[in-house]
């Protein structure tokens, strides 16, 4: 089921493992995206997925394994060289710069991790990502004054504005109603389409499946499965691990009977 | 940053009033005068570090101890006033460098204390290098032979000169992207670093900012009265006040450390002259007052006034 | 080796001494988050009145150990109640300074009363010889003392009702609200409490050094050495930050002269800060 084969991955991990004392948060986790690719990560609450993207971006580092970003091992780098390189994440709970208007907030986004010449280039490019995600209208508000729906959209503002390579979502949608989520869904759709990486971070199977084709599981810190999405959702181990295992009984039981 | 119009008018004309002294007015006044300017530099420098960043340093009076010590052993040594205030400031400056990159790793509270031990590690080093720093006896500087309107003038302008340059850098930097990180720094430093700013570099260009102007002043100051001691020079009280002068005019705006520095001075003054047993209490009710009724400092008040009529900011 | 042993045993009594001057600091600063820098003050103030007590009255400074500290409890209580509590969860810089406003106050009302001249309560009770080590016994009772208050507190603090409600309200503050903790007086509590171990100490303190409205900072910059060594907010933290401050203290006044070993103590208090920002025996999550 792997697809760690292929050589011109641009985020690749290759045996990472993270350690806090003498707890296991990571274990041996390998895989690989393609440039271009949309991809769910999945798995049961403290399965180590928010650990797997703070690795990944520098906000921890990784026990032992290597973490490659177009070719070059990034495992030793800090949360600030990620932004740089492209690597942009939103955080589970968002974190906006509470004082400072929306538009202000996505300037920063552009001047630093995008590589803007000047604050009056970043900020048009931080209007550009406003329009993008339809925050455009509450430019001028402080950040602290939006509503949850809003302030997720704007931490997409942000790291679109910062030109990322991989964008990592961490539970965009979590705390979002039905409608607000469909509105999501659209806006991360046409971010895959400009040609962005993207790892969707999810424990609503529904949304990761309307978005990608590949699927990766982890539980209790293993990546346990790594494939395309409808092979995945049948497995026996995934639907053990993520459902639980009265649910994948009753669900067998469905098929036999 | 919200300096209104207002803000630099009150820049100006206070700048003005400073610099004209020697005009009209006698040396009482114009030594009043190069002391507001001494301290608005101080206050305007621990903006950088404490109004852009929000970090809660109380290092000032190590740099200015500092400046004061390295301007009046250059000097001793037979290097030119001019040139042993620049030596001061650079020296400084890379002593701020380095201590900032160790010991802006603190945060809040222990970034507070640990800034406020800085001041009584050097207090405590400068005292005990006899040597070099004449210890507690402290250290004469070569008299400058000038006549004293002549040389309260001089310093005067020196002063006014250290306080414009400050306000300048605070100009530049507020329009800059080193600014505008800061303040993403003060909001929150996470979030800062994950939009790709280098906050260690970031925060140690701040904490230098802070330290080379005090640096310049204390130099300037040492060679003003012609002797300094270690008790004088690292002053407690001069690394708590500076903070409450931004504060009372307004951390992290251009005009307001300047103007809040300007209001203490005075009122410290007007306390001194009348009130001899009681000046410390009076500029402590002062600063409880200023805590509760004033938190944003004074210019807050026009533009607490501004957002109640209505106009959008 | 005689030297070395009165060496640790003036290093072990000075940092007795040091416990239970920084021990009511540490509390407000774990519990309220706030630096108080009126403690240096408050400690002078204890040892003012049981000067004035003994000069005056001859009331012997063991008398006057519940009375300041009932006086001083007083003091913080309402100091806490009506002023500090309504900036308590501003930032540090709005704290710190409200908290150095008030204390040029009451540094300024104790100078204009007392003047800045040294004052001692002499009790001249000699001193006793163990083996090589000497050691003068008004400072030993002194030492024993600090020692038993100390241990007092946390006998306060592990043992009732307001203590355990103090020790919930420092780990979580809105889940001790939630359990029908009144916060702002646990607040006002604690803060007399840090007051109330301030101004014993200052009896203690009477009774051994003079005691001057110069020396406040010299015990407030203590205070912040002993809570950073041994980690906020706890009494052991004090204790431990207290003894190896003692003991650092006097063998760096041994071996590099008196003068030295202050610097010692801020240099110790910076290297635990950049390598164990939590102290020796801190708990994580105070930084």
């Amino acid at each position: 089921m792997s697809t760690s084969t292929t050589g011109d991955a641009i985020l690749k991990l290759d045996g990472v493992s993270k350690t806090f004392g003498g707890l296991k948060a990571l274990t041996d986790v390998s895989f690989a995206l393609q440039p271009g690719e949309v991809v769910g990560l999945i798995g049961p609450n403290g399965a180590g997925k928010t650990t797997l993207v703070n690795v990944v971006t520098g906000n921890l580092r990784p026990s032992s394994g290597s973490i490659l970003f177009e070719g070059k091992d990034v495992a030793a780098q800090k949360p600030h060289e990620a932004a740089r390189r492209g690597l942009a994440r939103t955080f589970q709970i968002v974190q906006p710069f509470p004082q400072m208007t929306v538009l202000e907030n996505v300037t920063a986004g552009a001047l630093f991790g995008g590589g803007a010449a000047s604050v009056g280039d970043a900020r048009d490019m931080a209007r550009t990502s406003l329009d993008f995600v339809g925050l455009a209208p509450l430019a001028d508000r402080p950040a602290a004054q939006l509503a949850l729906a809003a302030r997720k959209r704007l931490e997409l503002a942000k790291s679109l504005a910062m030109n990322p390579k991989v964008l990592m979502l961490d539970e965009v949608n979590a705390g979002l109603n039905s409608s607000e989520i469909d509105g999501a869904l659209a806006l991360i759709r046409s971010i895959a389409e400009r040609g962005v990486t993207v790892l969707i971070i999810e424990h609503l199977m529904k949304v990761v499946l309307s978005l990608s084709k590949r699927l990766l599981v982890l539980h209790h810190g293993q990546m346990i499965a790594d494939g395309p999405s409808r092979e995945i959702v049948a497995d026996e181990r995934v639907i053990e691990a993520y459902l639980g295992q009265k649910y994948a009984a009753k669900l067998k039981e469905r098929h036999h009977g | 940053m919200k300096s209104g119009p207002l803000a630099y008018l009150l820049l100006a004309a206070g700048i003005l009033v400073l610099a004209t002294t020697p005009l009209y007015a006698d040396n009482y006044v114009v030594r009043t005068a190069a002391i507001v300017a001494m301290y608005g530099a101080l206050a305007t420098s621990w903006n950088f570090i404490g109004g852009f960043t929000g970090y809660p340093s109380f290092s000032t009076a190590a740099f200015f101890g500092l400046g004061c010590y390295v301007g009046a052993i250059c000097q001793r040594a037979g290097v030119p006033m001019i040139a042993a205030w620049l030596i001061a400031t650079l020296m400084v400056g890379v002593f701020a460098a380095l201590l900032g990159a160790i010991i802006l790793r603190l945060r809040g509270h222990y970034f507070a204390i640990g800034s406020i031990a800085v001041v009584e590690v050097c207090r405590l080093v400068v005292s005990s290098w006899s040597s070099l720093t004449g210890g507690g006896d402290g250290l004469n500087l070569p008299l400058l032979h000038w006549p004293p309107e002549e040389l309260m003038r001089f310093f005067l302008f020196v002063m006014l000169g250290i306080l414009v340059l400050s306000l300048i850098a605070t100009f530049l930097v507020d329009r800059a992207r080193l600014g505008f990180g800061l303040r993403c720094i003060h909001q929150n430093e996470d979030a800062a670093a994950m939009v790709g700013i280098d906050t260690t570099r970031y925060k140690v260009a701040a904490y230098t900012l802070s330290a080379i102007f005090c640096a310049a002043a204390g130099a300037a100051y040492a060679s003003w009265t012609g002797y300094i001691d270690p008790t004088e020079s690292f002053q407690i009280l001069m690394t708590v006040k500076v903070p409450v002068m931004a504060m009372l005019g307004g951390a992290g705006t251009l005009a307001g450390p300047f103007l809040g520095a300007a209001a203490f001075v005075l009122l410290e003054e007007v306390f001194w002259a009348n009130f001899l047993d009681w000046n410390r209490a009076i500029l402590g009710v002062v600063i409880v007052l200023l805590v509760f009724f004033l938190p944003g400092g004074l210019l807050s008040l026009h533009l607490r006034r501004r957002a109640k009529s209505g106009g959008a900011a | 080796m005689a030297i070395y042993s009165q060496i640790l045993a003036n290093g072990l009594m000075l940092g007795a001494l040091y416990a239970c001057l920084a021990v009511g600091f540490s509390l407000v600063w774990g519990v309220l988050n706030v630096i108080n820098m009126l403690h240096g003050s408050f400690i002078i103030l204890g040892g003012y009145l049981t000067y004035f007590a003994w000069h005056a009255w001859g009331i012997h400074p063991i008398v006057m150990l519940p009375v300041v500290g009932a006086l001083l409890f007083a003091l913080g209580f309402a100091l806490q109640k009506l002023v500090i509590n309504r900036v308590v969860s501003a930032p540090v810089l709005t704290t710190l300074t409200l908290t150095f406003g008030l204390d040029m106050i009451l540094y300024n009302v104790m100078t204009y009363w007392f003047t800045a001249t040294p004052r001692r309560v002499t009790l001249d009770l000699g001193a006793v010889s163990l083996g090589p080590v000497t050691l003068p016994v008004d400072r030993l009772f002194g030492t024993a003392l600090a020692l038993a208050l100390t241990l007092l507190l946390y006998a306060v603090m592990r043992g009732s009702n307001i203590g355990r409600a103090i020790v919930a309200v420092r780990m979580d503050r809105s889940a001790a609200e939630l359990m029908g903790i009144r916060t702002e007086r646990i607040y006002a509590i604690t803060f007399g409490i840090g007051a109330l171990m301030a101004g014993v100490a200052g009896v203690v303190f009477a009774s051994i050094f003079p005691i001057t409205t110069n020396v406040t900072g010299t015990y407030l910059g203590k205070a912040f050495v002993v809570c950073v060594v041994g980690g906020l907010g706890s009494v052991p933290g004090a204790l431990v930050g207290g003894l190896v401050l003692g003991l650092v203290e006097s063998l760096a006044g041994h071996w590099f002269g008196p003068q030295q070993a202050i610097t010692a103590g801020f240099a110790l208090m910076l290297i635990i800060l950049l390598t164990r920002p939590t102290g020796l025996v801190g708990v994580r999550g105070y930084e």
